[in-house]
């Protein structure tokens, strides 16, 4: 998710905000999108790659709908944030894995929700060190106010409207779905990083659960 | 616990990394499990992640050492800190300057930092204890003592291997008495619940009551010991030990204690060999074993410097944390 700054492991109390068929009707519109857009652009043979975790969830989807023969790549930016220094490391890092080169090429990058544009910073930054692309999309499965960089997606499945303490995440793998919810009201600082800290931790090596953050980065 | 262990901030988080006794299993499984994290970064185009830019990282090594403090140069580097190289031996000491002032003027420089390697047991706790509460330590090794992010590059090369440690039998072969690498493997793999831990070695290179004071099981004869083991763990024999006559030579070390494919064969067929370098060829093993399809020698290396990056980027984390809830503290 997108808005870094707000470190909530779980929503407070939630409801569901959109169900599995929602979910999968907004990928089917964002496949449409993407598949006009690649077109306009004369894209052939992009490579897409999924921001940990709801990213990698959402892209999982859009791969294998718009039949990319490449494999997915996955994005972990946890080195790459930009409150390392107020917060230390974030507790969950799974290796990033990108199993093609990106140089030259044309990227599609996807994460869940996009919010603040942080992470989306922050996952660019990632990219440029492993090469240079010729380009990058940006698809989000959802967006909401509250930008706080100059970035704006190019294919949006939902557009949220929410108040501004209230937040939306994706559960998934399986199904999807976006649960909202109000933010936990909270002093920032040491509370906060405590429970960031205190997070389950979650074996790397076994396959991604459900992230138990709402805004995992 | 009664007292708090120094190597820890209030909150249980990891301050300085000086031994590895007296941690958790949960700590030492969040090291290996961040280091995994970090082993990606090798296979960027620019090798390079931005956690500790703007940081200064001192590798303070009265002792000499090329590997190990290469890789902690480099685990510096990767995690985009600026690192200085003091070979203290050879400048401030010879002139007269005590630790604490070498350690207070470096200070002054605002390190944020120091790896220390020292041929004194406890000379990391010392450095610890009288540091600015802004500043991290990390033992790169002290006298007999500990070595603490050996043993656990260790850990995680065997994880990497054998992911459950509860089925190990790991066997340390060679010099126990003045190994700081065997006591911080053995408190590893105590810690991280391995089956069973053997020592083998010659009865003048192992400290009197191994079995009580280690809980492991002692062989003198390399073939029994290592017999169905997962992983065969070599030390370096060193020189001086010859001149002392705690052996009679290496020719007669290698005849009884080196190893050999044929010694080899009675350990596990899927087991490991492991040794943390540098290697005397025809000492601790010969070559066929060091470069065989069992050996990991090599990957223990490169899994240094990931571990490395994970141990060096709690503890400037940590100070992240602490100085965040100072300010907070400040402001009432």
């Amino acid at each position: 998710m997108s808005n870094l700054d707000i470190r909530t492991p779980a929503l407070g109390r939630t409801e569901l905000w959109k169900n599995a068929a929602e979910i999968d009707a907004a990928i089917a519109r964002m496949v449409d999108e993407l598949t006009g857009l690649l077109a306009r652009q004369g894209i052939a043979d992009p490579l897409m790659i999924g921001i940990h975790t709801g990213g990698v969830w959402v892209a999982e989807r859009l791969h294998g709908a718009l039949g990319l023969h490449e494999p997915l790549g996955h994005l972990d930016i946890s080195f790459y944030r930009d409150d390392f220094t107020r917060i230390g490391l974030h507790p969950q890092v799974r290796p990033s894995c990108l199993p093609v080169g990106i140089d030259d090429r044309h990227l599609i990058l996807v994460d869940d929700v996009l919010q603040s544009g942080r992470t989306i910073r922050a996952a660019l930054n990632v990219l440029f060190d492993y090469g240079r692309p010729a380009s990058v999309i940006l698809a989000t499965l959802a967006e909401r106010a509250g930008r706080e960089l100059p970035i704006a997606p190019d294919v949006v499945g939902l557009r949220a409207r929410l108040d501004r303490d209230e937040q939306i995440k994706l559960s998934g793998p399986a199904p999807l779905i976006l649960l909202r919810g109000q933010a936990p009201r909270k002093p920032a600082g040491k509370s906060d990083l405590k429970d960031a800290r205190s997070n389950p931790e979650e074996d790397p090596r076994v396959s991604p659960g459900p992230d138990p953050e709402t805004n995992r980065p | 616990m009664s007292t708090p262990n120094p190597q820890l901030d209030a909150q249980g988080h990891l301050k300085h990394f000086l031994t590895i006794d007296g941690l958790s299993r949960e700590l030492l499984t969040e090291i290996l499990d961040r280091a995994e994290g970090f082993l990606g970064v090798a296979q960027q185009a620019v090798k390079k992640v931005p956690l500790c830019r703007g940081k200064v990282v001192a590798n303070l090594f009265f002792e000499n050492s090329t590997r190990t403090r290469t890789t902690f140069e480099l685990a510096a580097k990767r995690l985009s800190a600026d690192v200085l190289n003091l070979n203290i031996s050879t400048s401030a000491t010879a002139k007269g300057e005590t630790l604490l002032d070498t350690l207070h003027n470096l200070e002054a420089m605002h390190v944020d930092m120091f790896v220390v390697r020292h041929a004194t047991s406890g000379a990391a706790h010392f450095i610890a204890a009288h540091a600015d509460p802004h500043v991290s330590i990390i033992n790169a090794g002290d006298g007999r003592h500990s070595h603490p992010t050996q043993g656990m590059l260790d850990m995680f090369t065997i994880r990497r291997h054998k992911p459950d440690f509860a089925s190990l039998r790991v066997a340390i072969v060679g010099d126990i008495l003045h190994s700081r690498v065997a006591r911080s493997q053995i408190h590893a793999l105590t810690t991280l619940g391995v089956a069973e831990i053997r020592v083998i070695a010659p009865r003048t290179l192992l400290p009197s009551r191994v079995e009580e004071a280690f809980g492991v099981r002692v062989f003198h004869d390399l073939r029994e010991g290592v017999r169905d083991v997962d992983v065969v763990i070599m030390l370096r024999i060193q020189r001086e030990r010859m001149n002392s006559a705690l052996l009679p030579s290496e020719h007669e070390y290698f005849h009884l204690f080196g190893l050999t494919e044929k010694r080899l064969s009675g350990a596990r067929p899927d087991a490991i060999v492991m040794h943390p370098g540098p290697i005397n060829r025809g000492v601790e093993m010969d070559s066929q074993v060091a470069d065989g399809p069992r050996s990991v020698i090599l990957e223990q290396v490169t899994n240094g410097i990931a571990v490395r990056m994970a141990v060096m980027s709690m503890c400037i984390g940590t100070q992240n944390l602490n100085s965040q809830g100072r300010g907070e503290f400040l402001n009432g």
